[in-house]
């Protein structure tokens, strides 16, 4: 018997008992639609990391100022800055298809009006909003020759810009950083949360010249040209491995130090953080359509049951097929069509369920899904292979009834 | 003279059950020639189902020799077998045996939808022999529509479908009253007359009347082959 023919045969046999086809389904369709719905929310989790990840810049390596020993306490990266704006500067000097951006970090009080706010002020050379990825909402960067005057100029971030000047327009204001007048020449596009769920949005760039003159004027700091990190962004399509060791051993020649002597800083690669990140959420990933899947695995279970009952059911038929001249191949592609029919069926039923659910969730929970079809053709897939595998044992059963028996079966 | 459309050879077959062997059938040695009516005789257990079912090739032998139209078929097994009893062999059962919300029509196709026939000329065929049997215009009927002789006549037809050498009626008036019983007795009868070889599987005595020979079996052998001097016209 052709395929069509068996599927005519399959779809008969399945509405002669529609509610018992339905609730046969009904463990496929549940098991298909939270394969869907996992995969869905789990690649939008995904989604969501990568784009952090993104937003953080990629190809970035950072490096962070030694630590300091204090009477036997040690104080952690930063507390020693090991590092300069000429180490900055002889990055991109020594290593090419790198660019280097220096910061110095500190907080400070604004005020504006009679508003005030506590941000992070980041001193840093026009490089840095290249390398970090800021992009301008409205106004201007400032450039070499605010850099050169230590110009009273800043940028602020969405954050700051809410809090601080409510609905008015920051741009042209001036604002006082720990008392030191500003001008507002740019705001920054919002970046939203970082990976550890702070607001990158809120702070103020301005001249590292001017935070180190002006602002975070510690005398130490005045004197040197220290920082407390160096942003080092490396040309796409390169090795971030061995860029990794190049700025390395640069940094470790500028400080003269031994062979063997510790690093006094400290070296990160961005790059593997946002892998280790990106493996762990497609992990989760996984293991919530591994879930999923067990239950699709209980609604085979659940095919092959029924599938059993109605072989038995149907023994004298089977025993009247063969004595037509039915072959062994007929009786199983029979009983093999039917589970795939039940299984397919429920899948197709399960998809648009888990759709729905999915994009139910999204509007709902208000979390980020991500319908893909490969996801849609993953589930079919598995529906159909589940029919196949939970239908082989009932068909391969009805194939090898022996006619006699079977037509003599009460 | 040519050779017997049915010959069987010291025909045995064993089942085992637990340690015990019963010889259900325990050598039988018969010809039947084209166009004869036949009915096979005998008590419950005394091989006569087991001796049809070997004829229908539904079962093998343990051993012994079966022709079908010259073919040593005893040493077939499985979908060869199947293929012969598609071919050679039309079934008449006591139940009918039709398939449930399924048209009269497709129950007489269905030995044609496994010969691997293209379906407009199955339903042509089909038809056909729904005609002979007096039923063309119930084609469309579910055998839940039917009465039970009009259930059997369709299983007729369905046995006549692919033009066997042979009908085999296992008990084929079982299920029915006696007046409807003469009415399949006379279709099977008219059948022969066509030259269709009819072999009747009984244990009513009034039913194997209606054939021209009788076989009676006991304890797995053929005890008596007779011939029934008058055949009673049904």
């Amino acid at each position: 018997m052709n395929l069509i023919g068996l599927l005519r045969v399959a779809m008969r046999a399945l509405a002669i008992n529609k509610l018992r086809s339905l609730l046969t389904m009904l463990g496929i369709i549940i098991g298909v639609a939270a394969v869907i719905v996992m995969i869905a929310v789990g690649a939008g989790a995904q989604q969501r990391v990568e784009e952090q990840i993104r937003s953080l810049g990629s190809n970035l390596l950072l490096i962070l100022s030694g630590t300091t020993t204090s009477g036997g306490v040690r104080m952690g990266f930063g507390s020693n800055l090991t590092i300069s704006e000429d180490d900055a500067a002889a990055i991109p000097r020594e290593i090419p298809a790198t660019m280097a951006a220096p910061a110095l970090r500190g907080t400070a009080q604004l005020i504006w009006g009679n508003t005030n706010w506590s941000t992070v002020i980041f001193g840093v050379t026009p490089e840095y909003i290249d390398v970090r990825q800021w992009e301008l909402a409205a106004g201007r960067i400032f450039d070499a020759s605010d850099l050169a005057g230590a110009t009273k100029v800043c940028l602020v971030g969405q954050t700051v810009a809410r809090q601080l000047f409510g609905g008015a327009d920051p741009l042209g204001q001036t604002i006082r950083v720990r008392r030191v007048p500003f001008t507002v020449i740019g705001v920054l596009e919002s970046k939203g949360q970082s990976m550890m769920g702070t607001d990158q949005d809120d702070l103020i760039l301005m001249p590292i010249s001017t935070a180190r003159k002006r602002v975070l004027g510690a005398s130490n700091l005045a004197k040197q040209r220290s920082v407390g990190t160096i942003w080092v962004k490396v040309a796409d399509g390169q090795d971030m491995k061995a860029a990794e060791e190049q700025v390395r051993a640069l940094l470790r020649q500028r400080h003269r130090l031994q062979p063997g002597q510790d690093d006094d800083f400290s070296l990160r690669n961005l790059e593997e953080v946002a892998a280790t990140q990106e493996a762990s959420s497609r992990v989760l990933a996984l293991l919530l359509a591994a879930v999923a899947s067990v239950s699709l695995v209980v609604g085979g279970i659940g095919i092959m049951n029924i599938m059993l009952v109605s072989v038995t059911e149907r023994t004298r038929e089977i025993g009247l097929r063969m004595a037509v001249g039915a072959r062994t191949r007929d009786i199983l592609g029979q009983f093999l069509v039917e589970a795939v029919t039940l299984s397919l069926i429920g899948g197709l039923a399960g998809i648009a369920i888990g759709i729905a659910t999915a994009v139910g969730i999204a509007e709902v929970a208000g979390w980020r899904i991500v319908l893909s079809p490969q996801s849609v053709v993953l589930a079919v897939a598995f529906a159909f292979a589940i029919g196949v595998f939970f239908g082989f044992y009932p068909a391969r059963k009805a194939a090898r009834l022996n006619p006699v028996e079977a037509l003599r079966f009460e | 003279m040519a050779a017997a459309l049915i010959r069987t050879r010291d025909l045995t077959k064993t089942y085992r059950v637990g340690d015990n062997e019963i010889k259900a059938l325990a050598g039988v040695s018969v010809d039947i020639e084209q166009g004869e009516f036949t009915a096979v005789m005998g008590p419950s257990g005394s091989g006569k189902s087991t001796f049809m079912n070997m004829l229908g090739c539904l079962d093998r032998p343990s051993s012994g020799e079966y022709l079908l139209g010259g073919r040593r078929v005893s040493e077939l097994e499985g979908d060869e077998l199947a293929q012969v009893r598609n071919s050679s062999v039309g079934f008449v059962f006591q139940t009918f045996n039709l398939l449930a919300r399924t048209a009269a029509m497709e129950n007489v196709e269905l030995p044609l939808v496994y010969a691997g026939m293209p379906a407009a000329e199955r339903r042509v065929r089909a038809l056909e022999m729904l005609a002979k049997v007096g039923l063309a215009e119930r084609a469309g009927h579910q055998p839940a529509q039917l009465s039970g002789g009009q259930q059997q006549r369709v299983a007729i037809a369905r046995a006549l479908v692919t033009r066997p050498l042979l009908i085999l009626a296992d008990e084929p008036t079982g299920a029915l009253d006696s007046r409807t019983s003469l009415e399949i007795m006379g279709l099977l009868q008219e059948l022969n007359r066509g030259g269709m070889t009819v072999l009747l599987v009984t244990h009513e005595a009034d039913v194997a009347r209606f054939a021209r020979r009788v076989l009676y079996f006991r304890d797995g052998l053929m005890v008596k082959d007779a011939v029934n001097a008058e055949t009673e016209l049904a």
